[in-house]
């Protein structure tokens, strides 16, 4: 059941983040995209990640997928078929892509596999998430808010420039 | 086995009485119009018209259904079926009444009492906006494309302040589910209702309701004299139905969570005394009754307040959802957990 | 200058007060308004089966009348064409034969008598100039149809019945301009 249940997921997740990327039209890749979470939210439910699966829905389906889906809307990019491509940016995104490829490759290879201690703990519930996070990753989990506060402080400078030059 | 029976039974009925009030809803909506305008409202179909939204629902129905030349046929049909999805999928969350001892077994009144059942309840909402955008886009049209470029932006811009006073409120019961927000209220006579601790957090949330369910004064998404219809402007027929439908299900549905949140849910004045005098069955009927009269104020409440005050320009819009309420939520948020702190 | 009403106002510019900008006490007087029409008594009449009463002034569809014995009052002078500002009213006067006295009061008669409703205009000249008390305006509206030639009103339109009961009562009716309209 478990591992159907699985399987399946992932299965619905690689096939729609190809489609994603492949497609033509970006309102479609944004709608499998969409799926694509879906399914990554329903395998955190597998793994007893309630928590998780649902913050997972909230932000990327429920946030960031809208701004994506609102930016596509307002420019109507979904018309434009080809980007301009000059060797350089091929050469360049083949080259990028192959050392994201690289490095997903060798931290994996380095991680180790333990599926079982995971599922068994309650580790993606909120409470146990909320322990975590405060008592033992404070400081990342405070400078990454940090990090965040001096993005959103960047976007409002950068939208106030022509009120600061006046 | 005899459980899932239940919560079967459970979800056919909640889904009925969902489609149900939101059917009377439209009925009472016109009649709220009327009554407000001291005019009489519907009243030829049935007596007191009381058959109106069966009339209107065959109206529907038999309306010829316009897919326009140049539409994305497959999101255009897609954009009011997840509009109507997500409205219906909320109530799973909500506990209707208390638990029931039946043949031996403790039978829960909720479909589903998930540990993060708020948060099913905010991820829900921010999908919704899926079946206004994509519909808008799918019409091909200017107008449609506004209306839901109006509504992705409200949508996002009022979550945020809606999720920071759930959060108030999450703090003071210490708990993500609803069944436990609901029994943490009863207080000492029923009454220990959330809106008495967290009133500011209650009007932040019920702004921010308004918003989200795109009812008037924020009804810019749809609105008459600027955008022709917003987002269903192409719409015809069932799916304009479905569109309209999704809209009061979503009224129902918000009018349940502030009802839970914020008033107590289920809870009344004096229960333990009436649950001490009456069977167990009764007492989970009259506390089922006492939320269904909660939520059906607010749902009046939605009307009353639609009648009365004009809609929001834009700038006005974002200009209360940014620089007002979220940091007066955020200021809710702070006060509360001072005061729990000072508890501690 | 100085006005002549003390309605007007002078319109402030006045920024707004805190308790004002918050709009809540502004929103909960809004909504004890709309609350109070609410229960206020409803000014709908429920027109096919309810009608109001209209105005003894009231001018409606023509109505041709007879006298006490059911003798046409219509003597077909014309005056009352001669009278109507948008030649509404044609008519062909005939001799009365010997025989017919308990059908027509005078010799002369009316054979055909038609209103062009879609001329008319209700003025209620014609029953201003009537001498024979023949014509009256009543408290009924032309009907609406779908060819203009139905609005032609003939004489057995306009013409009342002889039956008592198909009388029509004109003794409220009040002819001119009300009183204080001018």
């Amino acid at each position: 059941m478990a591992a159907a249940l699985f399987y399946s997921l992932s299965l619905i997740c690689i096939v729609s983040s190809l489609i994603m990327i492949f497609h033509k039209n970006t309102m479609y890749s944004v709608l499998f995209l969409l799926i694509t979470f879906f399914s990554v939210a329903g395998l955190y439910v597998t793994l007893n990640a309630q928590f998780l699966a649902i913050v997972h829905i909230i932000v990327y389906a429920g946030a960031i997928m809208v701004l994506f889906l609102y930016v596509i809307m307002f420019l109507n990019m979904s018309h434009i078929v080809s980007f301009q491509k000059s060797k350089v940016i091929k050469i360049a995104a083949t080259f990028t892509g192959l050392m994201v490829f690289l490095v997903l490759t060798a931290s994996l290879s380095s991680a180790t596999y333990n599926s079982n201690a995971v599922a068994g703990q309650d580790i993606g519930l909120a409470s146990t998430l909320g322990r975590v996070i405060f008592n033992d990753f404070l400081i990342p989990f405070e400078v990454s808010s940090i990090l965040f506060l001096s993005a959103m402080v960047g976007v409002v400078i950068f939208n106030k420039k022509d009120v600061i030059d006046e | 086995m005899e459980l899932i029976l239940f919560k079967v039974g459970l979800v056919v009925v909640l889904f009925l009485i969902s489609l149900l009030i939101a059917a009377y809803s439209t009925y009472a909506e016109r009649k709220v119009a009327a009554f407000m305008q001291d005019r009489i409202g519907p009243n030829r179909a049935g007596p007191i018209g009381i058959l109106q939204p069966l009339a209107d629902g065959l109206k529907m129905f038999m309306k010829e259904d316009i897919i326009p030349q140049n539409a994305n046929r497959f999101l255009f049909i897609l954009g009011p079926a997840i509009s109507m999805a997500t409205a219906l999928m909320t109530s799973a969350v909500i506990p209707w009444g208390p638990d029931l001892n039946l043949f031996g077994t403790t039978v829960s009144l909720q479909v589903a009492d998930i540990n993060i059942g708020i948060l099913y309840i905010m991820g829900v909402l921010s999908l919704g906006v899926y079946g206004i955008m994509i519909g808008g886009w799918a019409s091909n049209n200017k107008y449609s494309i506004l209306g839901s470029i109006r509504a992705s932006t409200q949508m996002i811009s009022y979550e945020l302040a809606m999720g920071m006073s759930i959060v108030a409120v999450i703090m003071t019961t210490g708990s993500l589910s609803i069944s436990q927000m609901v029994s943490s209220q009863e207080g000492s006579f029923g009454m220990g209702w959330n809106v008495f601790y967290q009133p500011l957090g209650f009007l932040i949330f019920l702004v921010c309701a308004f918003a989200e369910t795109n009812r008037t004064p924020f009804d810019l998404p749809e609105c008459e004299t600027e955008l022709v219809g917003g987002y269903h402007t192409e719409y015809s027929s069932m799916k304009l139905g479905f569109y309209l439908f999704s809209e009061y299900v979503n009224m129902f549905i918000s009018s349940a969570i502030i009802a839970s949140l914020f008033f107590g849910g289920y809870n009344f004045p004096y229960m333990q005394v009436v649950q001490e005098n009456t069977s167990q069955i009764l007492f989970a009927v009259i506390c089922t009754g006492v939320f269904l009269a909660k939520i059906l104020f607010f749902v009046f409440f939605f009307m009353w307040v639609r009648w009365t005050i004009p809609r929001f320009r834009f700038d006005q819009l974002m200009d209360l959802g940014w620089k007002v309420l979220l940091p007066l939520s955020i200021l809710n948020m702070l006060i509360t957990g001072f005061f729990i702190l000072l508890n501690n | 200058m100085q006005s002549l009403t003390n309605r007007s106002k002078v319109v402030s510019n006045k920024t707004m007060s805190w308790s004002e900008r918050i709009y809540l006490p502004a929103i909960l007087a809004g909504l004890r308004i709309t609350l109070a029409h609410f229960f206020k008594k409803k000014v709908t009449i429920q027109y096919p089966e309810q009608t109001k009463d209209h105005g003894p002034y009231f001018r409606g569809v023509h109505v041709l009348k007879r006298d006490d014995q059911g003798r046409e009052n219509c003597t077909a002078c014309g005056l009352c064409a001669l009278s109507c500002p948008a030649e509404a009213i044609t008519m062909v006067a005939a001799e009365r034969k010997p025989g017919e006295e308990h059908l027509y009061r005078e010799e002369k008669y009316a054979i055909e008598y038609e209103i062009n409703m879609l001329r008319c205009i209700f003025c209620g000249f014609c029953e201003e100039a009537c001498p024979k008390d023949a014509i009256y305006l009543t408290d009924l509206l032309p009907t609406s149809n779908y060819t203009r030639k139905k609005f032609v009103y003939t004489k057995d339109m306009l013409l009342e019945g002889i039956a008592p009961e198909d009388r029509r009562d004109v003794s409220k009716r009040r002819k001119g301009i009300r009183e204080g309209a001018m």
